[in-house]
């Protein structure tokens, strides 16, 4: 048995070791990952809680450490960022202090503890209009998610599969041009994930009792743009390669930052400007930024059209650049 | 055969890889409505020089032409291929399979009717990955067939197959002929061409180093008769009669214009000859002569 054994694991290993483009990616994507996380994560500890200061003036709370505070000139717009969960705490210094708190949010409740140990005097103050309870504002992102796996694997591991079996060769010897090919397979996977999404917002929002506050018409034709631009980003990965574990890897490379910087989980408005600027390029991020201002502000057609057209350009940049790339056959 | 145009022509092929030449300078043309073999053991350049032809692979220098262009989109339209290993894909069934691949062509035949040629009617509701290998070949046949192809292209359709499953594809083809259709056919196995081939174009090593019909071919390379012995039956001292001996592996073969003289020389030498097998050279023997090697299979 030992040797049966032994002679899979050292075919395996000189299979592996053989594939270079393979090889290379496993040991450069760890060190890529680190150093990448290093420039966003590292330096001194970063703040936990974000606050939002009206005015100026002294207050104890100023002198606590791991929180970020932001100077916001417009009371509405404090407020709104309360609601909306992108900052945890507004707090006006004027005499007499007063704060706003999102009664639905973790880190709300604990920096308002914090604000009560420094200032027992402040005031808390209602919250006017309605809260975002975390959930709410997961909802889009955790839709926009599943998309954006369905969309990069889904797509990729299937062009990956025909090409290592002969049949994309086979194909290439019809009419069938790789633009064609292409786009019937995004066509064939959009209609699956738009289907998808629709009956998992169906189920999602009548168990979290949801509703989208703007048009379910304009939340289609956002998921019907955002996958495009995905599965035609998959597509881009997929249109050369013949290896399992390089596209594994290289869908893997895609799909973590955008999974920890697109918004998701958490808003990366404390994040460094930079990192906001890399966030902002992956569709993912465009399509939870437009599906929160549809479903949670109401927002209507113009003010997401920007990412509207972000995500087409995108599209059809992915789809030119995976037909220009393409080959059929393993080389 | 009456002469007619070519229908292909390839001048000067070469495809070099980075440590083999492939195929070294090859050229020929195919008249329309023929069945063209090439043949040769593997790597000799046969699939290569056929890829070529279909346009999967580029060559580095030479050029093939369909009815005197470029090979280009209405070749696409009008040619037919089956590869030697082909997938297709999942979860499809036979009919499916083939709906797939007509609906990639303009023109061709209806689905019914491909899958009557290729006799799947049994099967047509079968998925494509549960055939045998016989089965799978007649489905790729029928895939091959879908657009009405004006040229045919099979690469080694009966590599694997049991002697039955052969002798079946080999009446598809005769059938495919009988329509005709261009047949452009790679093959180790001598006795296909032999079959099936109006022109054969022998390749060893990149290069055609023999090209005709093969009954002119063989009466070109052979006048003689084969007369074949057991080598256990054939006793050492009739090695030193006059006789044009060639040592197989099993067998001593005798190759004589003299059919009458030989065998009276063996009855004289006491060689048992109930198992003598006297027949005339074949595209096998006409590969040894030419190349001096038996065929690479």
């Amino acid at each position: 048995m030992m040797r049966r054994l032994l002679a899979v694991w050292h075919a395996r290993n000189l299979e592996f070791l053989r594939d270079r483009p393979t090889l290379l990616f496993t040991l450069l994507l760890p060190i890529g990952v680190v150093i990448g996380m290093g420039f966003i994560f590292g330096g001194p500890p970063r703040p936990i809680f974000t606050v939002g200061i009206l005015g100026t003036g002294a207050n104890p709370l100023l002198h606590e450490r791991y929180v970020q505070f932001t100077s916001i000139h417009d009371r509405a717009r404090g407020l709104y960022e309360v609601t909306h969960q992108k900052i945890d705490l507004l707090v006006d210094l004027q005499n007499p202090v007063r704060y706003w708190v999102n009664t639905d949010s973790a880190k709300g409740y604990i920096i308002e503890k914090l604000l009560l140990a420094a200032d027992p005097g402040a005031r808390r103050q209602p919250v006017t209009g309605q809260a975002i309870p975390y959930v709410d504002w997961l909802f889009p992102g955790i839709l926009a998610m599943n998309m954006m796996f369905s969309c990069l694997f889904g797509v990729g591991y299937v062009v990956l599969r025909y090409r290592k079996s002969g049949f994309l060769k086979r194909l290439h010897a019809t009419p069938l041009s790789a633009f064609e090919f292409l786009t019937a397979q995004v066509l064939s996977r959009l209609s699956l994930i738009v289907f998808v999404t629709v009956v998992l917002y169906i189920i999602i929002a009548a168990f979290i009792h949801f509703h989208s506050a703007g048009s379910i018409a304009l939340l289609l034709l956002l998921t019907v743009l955002g996958s495009l631009s995905m599965i035609a980003l998959g597509l881009t990965i997929a249109a050369r390669f013949a290896s399992e574990e390089l596209v594994g890897g290289l869908l893997n490379l895609l799909t973590w930052p955008m999974m920890l910087l697109s918004g998701v989980w958490f808003s990366i408005e404390s994040a460094p400007r930079w990192v906001q600027w890399v966030a902002d390029l992956f569709p993912l991020t465009q399509v939870i930024q437009a599906a929160r201002a549809v479903m949670l502000d109401g927002a209507g057609i113009q003010r997401i059209t920007p990412n509207l057209i972000y995500l087409a350009a995108t599209t059809l940049v992915f789809l030119a650049f995976g037909a220009w790339s393409f080959r059929w056959r393993v080389d | 055969m009456p002469e007619s145009a070519p229908i292909l022509e390839v001048h000067d092929l070469v495809k070099q890889y980075p440590s083999v030449t492939a195929v070294n300078g090859v050229s020929f043309a195919v008249p329309e409505g023929t069945c063209f073999g090439l043949l040769g053991p593997n790597g000799a350049g046969k699939t290569t020089t056929i890829e070529i032809m279909e346009g999967i692979l580029p060559p580095t220098s030479g050029e093939v032409r369909y009815r005197g262009e470029p090979a280009g989109a209405r070749f696409r339209e009008e040619a037919g291929i089956l590869f030697q290993k082909t997938a297709l894909q999942d979860f499809l069934t036979v009919r499916q399979s083939v709906a797939l691949f007509r609906g990639l062509y303009e023109h061709g035949l209806e689905v019914d009717e491909v899958i009557e040629l290729c006799a799947l009617e049994k099967l047509a509701g079968r998925d494509n990955r549960k055939l045998s290998g016989g089965q799978q070949q007649r489905l790729l046949l029928a895939i091959a067939l879908v657009n009405d192809p004006k040229v045919i292209f099979l690469d080694e359709p009966t590599t694997g197959l049991d002697p039955q499953a052969r002798r079946n594809f080999w009446q598809l083809v005769e059938s495919i002929k009988a329509r005709r259709k261009t047949i452009i056919l790679t093959t180790h196995y001598m006795e296909e061409a032999q079959l099936l081939c109006d022109e054969i174009a022998i390749m060893d090593r990149g290069r055609i180093i023999a090209q005709g019909a093969p009954q002119r071919l063989l009466s070109e390379h052979f006048a003689e008769v084969l007369l074949e012995l057991p080598r256990h039956e054939f006793p050492d001292l009739a090695r030193s009669l006059s006789l044009k001996l060639i040592d197989a592996s099993d067998r001593v073969e005798i190759s004589t214009h003299d059919l009458d003289g030989t065998l009276r020389k063996l009855i004289e030498a006491r060689v048992p000859l109930r198992n003598l097998r006297i027949r005339p050279a074949n595209l096998e023997d006409l590969f040894l002569e030419l190349t001096g090697k038996e065929l690479r299979a």
